[in-house]
């Protein structure tokens, strides 16, 4: 029950049900089914773990194990604003860790954080498949290729004016 | 079937969709609409062309004209100069900034005309999302032939006649697999393709999936006929979304046009597909590591034997291939295993694709004949170094792989030969460093990532290669030590030896490749306390050049810390105890005074 007196949590929790029903029978149902109430919940808090276990009546423990195990799956929330950094090989030789070190700068936050406010979160990835770009980060669904470490004060801040 | 006078054909892959190519394909909607040609002009989405640099990429038939880094404010012009006057927009061209180099179509492309095409065969041709194109190409047609003129064991040895080795790293003679698994005994198989593509930087397979994923689906099909298995499953990495949707149309579109499913062709033989999601985990390429997490497992590798094509999936026998292979085998039974045959090299046969990446001019994808020479993918499609820098060497087989350096520019590529010279074919990741890049400092990358990716299952491979990176971090730090290089070395074959999977057994490799070649980098971060290059920060100190400072103070306005100081009109100079290395000064510097010592 949501105690915020609206019904999004209700509605997620429906959404959960719906998933692990559409699910149950298939063999190696947890991974899509983790997949999918990621999508919902936008990350897997512990109660969320405890509540799919119990749907698949598979161990928590075997749920925790495989959400940690892979690192698509986050037990933290992310931000509004998901800033990924590709470290993949091509862009790390035109100087990737450069452009890291000045999105860190200018967001005050470490990778693998989120902002005190939870408007960015900053996270490396590897090869988001557009090396012909490298080297190359992405903000939410924006790609933004050819960088050099100037180029990161202007990208950042029109993001930090936005308001939703 | 409506005839057009003319198709545009324009890139929507990963690459050139991060630029605003299906922008691009919006506008030449609307303006070949408002120009009133729509009943005259077809524009097509395909996938990846392969010049990813000049991206994105439009070609427009009958001409073969090719228009590179369009933008949608170009789009107009096109429409009404080419498509409408008939003219080309020469500054839209290929090579448009160099007079000489200008290419107006395809086919006169350096960069095209010297690759084979035959994984890639459809990339950039057709619609990915519209079977009846893959058809139009001969797709299907190989299925059809081996469900209705062929027994099992027929069709094995064609593959095996063939010779074609497995595109995802190993090389495996793909035939001699499809036997294993055809001989073992069960009413339950299965057949798997490695879409996971692990190595950072390469996107070969993901290319194929975005631009031709039917040809995957009927070698899948193809090879469940073969040894007798009724399901598929593509693992694929969900970091693809664009690939997985497509694969999800092809699926349904096979399915609709009974060319999966039940009774195929009449026939009784009935294949099914699935596509399952890998979670981010680099382990989950290897084959039983994969295998377990489709099972919904923490991807954690088994010890072979048992080998998958007798116990695999489920514990049923299986195969597991990956998508380039998968790619090839259509081909090879409506040209003929004898075709197939008559390219590449004695030992290895046919076409190998490569994500050529890093420092050179034409990042993309080329597909080459085996055997061609690294010089001629670096240099003759490639177009070479940028900025008039050395090429220094180039990284094949990723994490699992090692580097080949200049002197070995002339080695023809095939497993073999790149074995020798301490490097690995790999899944085709292909990364150019140039004379900026410290070895010592690519070697800690590729450690750094293994260290991340150990499964943890294995001592050898979840302490020992931390401990290599321990030493690694030690002397990029300008703390090296006599004896370190020794130590590096001894944990090296200690861990390929005793390793459970191939991750840990070839992690040590890209260390001993850069050790075998630039040993002499590591003795100068170890002895001299220096980075050749210029990369390793600790070793590495801004200077600035007395001669060439104006003393315009920009350089001690923009330090971060304050740790540029002096009188206007008077040399500057940096307090190295301050100094946070973060090169802005560097930068700043209008008179190229600073410089990295
Ligand atoms: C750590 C590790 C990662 C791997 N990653 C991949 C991969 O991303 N894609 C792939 O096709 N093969 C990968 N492989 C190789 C597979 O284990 C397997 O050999 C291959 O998929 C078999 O297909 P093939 O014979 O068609 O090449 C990897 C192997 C190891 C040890
Ligand atoms: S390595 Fe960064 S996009 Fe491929």
């Amino acid at each position: 029950m949501g105690n915020c007196g609206c019904t999004c949590s209700d509605t997620k929790e429906k959404k959960l049900q719906e998933i692990i029903e559409k699910y149950k029978d298939l063999e190696g149902a947890l991974i899509p089914v983790l997949h999918e109430v990621q999508d919902v919940y936008g990350y897997l808090p512990l109660s969320v773990q405890t509540k799919i276990a119990n749907g698949l009546n598979v161990p928590l423990a075997e749920v925790y194990g495989v959400v940690t195990f892979y690192t698509q799956f986050s037990l933290y929330p992310k931000g509004a604003y998901k800033v990924q950094v590709c470290l993949g090989t091509a862009c790390y030789v035109k100087g990737a860790g450069a452009i890291l070190e000045e999105i860190e700068k200018e967001l005050g936050i470490d990778v693998g954080k989120c902002s005190e406010d939870g408007k960015f979160s900053l996270d490396a990835c590897r090869c988001i498949g557009a090396c012909g770009l490298a080297p190359v980060i992405m903000i939410n669904e924006d790609v933004y290729g050819r960088l050099v470490p100037s180029d990161i004060k202007g990208i950042i801040q029109k993001y930090k004016e936005k308001v939703d | 079937m409506q005839i057009f006078r003319a198709h545009v054909l324009c890139c929507a892959g990963t690459g050139c969709t991060s630029s605003k190519s299906l922008q691009i394909i919006d506008e030449f909607e609307k303006h070949i609409k408002d120009n009133h040609i729509d009943d005259e002009v077809k524009v097509i989405k395909t996938g990846c062309f392969g010049l990813c640099a000049e991206g994105p990429i439009v070609v427009i038939y009958p001409e073969g004209t090719m228009y590179v880094r369009v933008a949608p404010e170009d789009v107009k012009e096109i429409v009404e100069e080419h498509l409408v006057k008939g003219r080309t927009v020469s500054r839209l061209l290929a090579g448009h900034h160099d007079a000489e180099a200008i290419s107006q179509s395809l086919d006169d492309v350096d960069f095209f005309s010297r690759q084979k095409r035959i994984a890639l065969r459809n990339c950039g041709v057709i619609n990915p999302e519209s079977i009846d194109e893959y058809i139009a190409r001969d797709g299907y047609v190989a299925l059809a032939k081996v469900l209705t003129e062929m027994t099992p064991q027929q069709a094995i040895d064609v593959v095996t006649a063939s010779g074609l080795r497995g595109r995802g790293g190993a090389g495996f003679p793909a035939g001699r697999k499809w036997q294993f698994a055809a001989n073992s005994k069960g009413d339950i198989k299965y057949v798997c393709c490695n879409a996971d593509e692990g190595d950072p930087g390469a996107f070969m397979d993901r290319s194929i999936l975005e631009g031709d994923p039917h040809s995957v689906i009927e070698a899948m099909t193809i090879a469940g006929y073969a040894i007798g298995a009724n399901h598929g499953f593509i693992y694929i990495r969900a970091e693809y979304p664009i690939a997985v949707q497509r694969l999800n149309i092809a699926i349904k579109q096979a399915k609709e046009y009974g060319l999966i499913g039940d009774r195929i062709f009449d026939t009784d033989f009935s294949f099914s597909l699935e596509i399952r999601l890998g979670a981010g985990a680099f382990v989950c390429g290897e084959e039983t590591a994969l295998m377990t997490s489709i099972e919904g497992k923490r991807g954690e590798p088994r010890v072979r034997p048992p080998f998958p094509a007798v116990k695999g999936l489920f514990g049923k026998p299986t195969i597991l291939n990956n998508v380039e292979t998968y790619a090839n085998i259509p081909v090879i039974f409506t040209h003929g295993p004898e075709w197939f045959n008559t390219i590449g090299t004695e030992k290895s046969k046919g076409t190998k694709v490569f994500a050529v990446g890093g420092k050179i001019m034409n990042t993309g994808l080329v597909e080459i004949p085996m055997g061609t020479t690294l010089r001629e993918i670096v240099y003759d499609i490639g177009g070479g170094i940028p900025n008039g820098k050395k090429f220094k060497a180039a990284q094949t087989g990723g994490p699992s792989g090692g580097c080949i350096p200049a002197e070995h520019l002339d080695t023809p590529i095939d497993y073999d030969s790149l074995a020798r010279i301490g490097s690995m074919m790999g899944s085709g990741g292909l990364i150019v460093m140039d004379e900026d890049n410290c070895m010592v400092d690519i070697a800690k990358f590729f450690l750094e990532f293994t260290v991340d990716e150990s499964c943890g299952k294995c001592p050898p491979c979840r302490i020992g290669t931390k401990r290599m990176l321990e030493i690694l971090e030690k002397i990029t730090n300008g703390k090296g030590e006599d004896g370190d290089i020794e130590k590096l070395e001894e944990l090296a074959k200690s861990i390929s030896k005793s390793a459970l999977c191939g991750l840990g057994q070839t992690a040590p490799n890209p260390v001993l490749s850069t050790l075998r070649y630039f040993r002499h980098e590591y003795e100068a971060h170890i002895y001299d306390k220096k980075c050749p290059a210029g990369v390793c920060k600790a070793m590495l100190q801004y200077k600035i050049n007395p001669d060439k400072c104006i003393g315009c103070s920009l350089c001690s306005r923009k330090c971060p810390v304050e740790a540029i100081s002096g009188e206007r009109k008077k040399p500057y100079v940096i307090d190295q105890s301050m100094c946070t290395k973060c090169g802005v000064c560097m930068e700043t510097c209008k008179f190229a005074a600073i410089y990295k010592g």
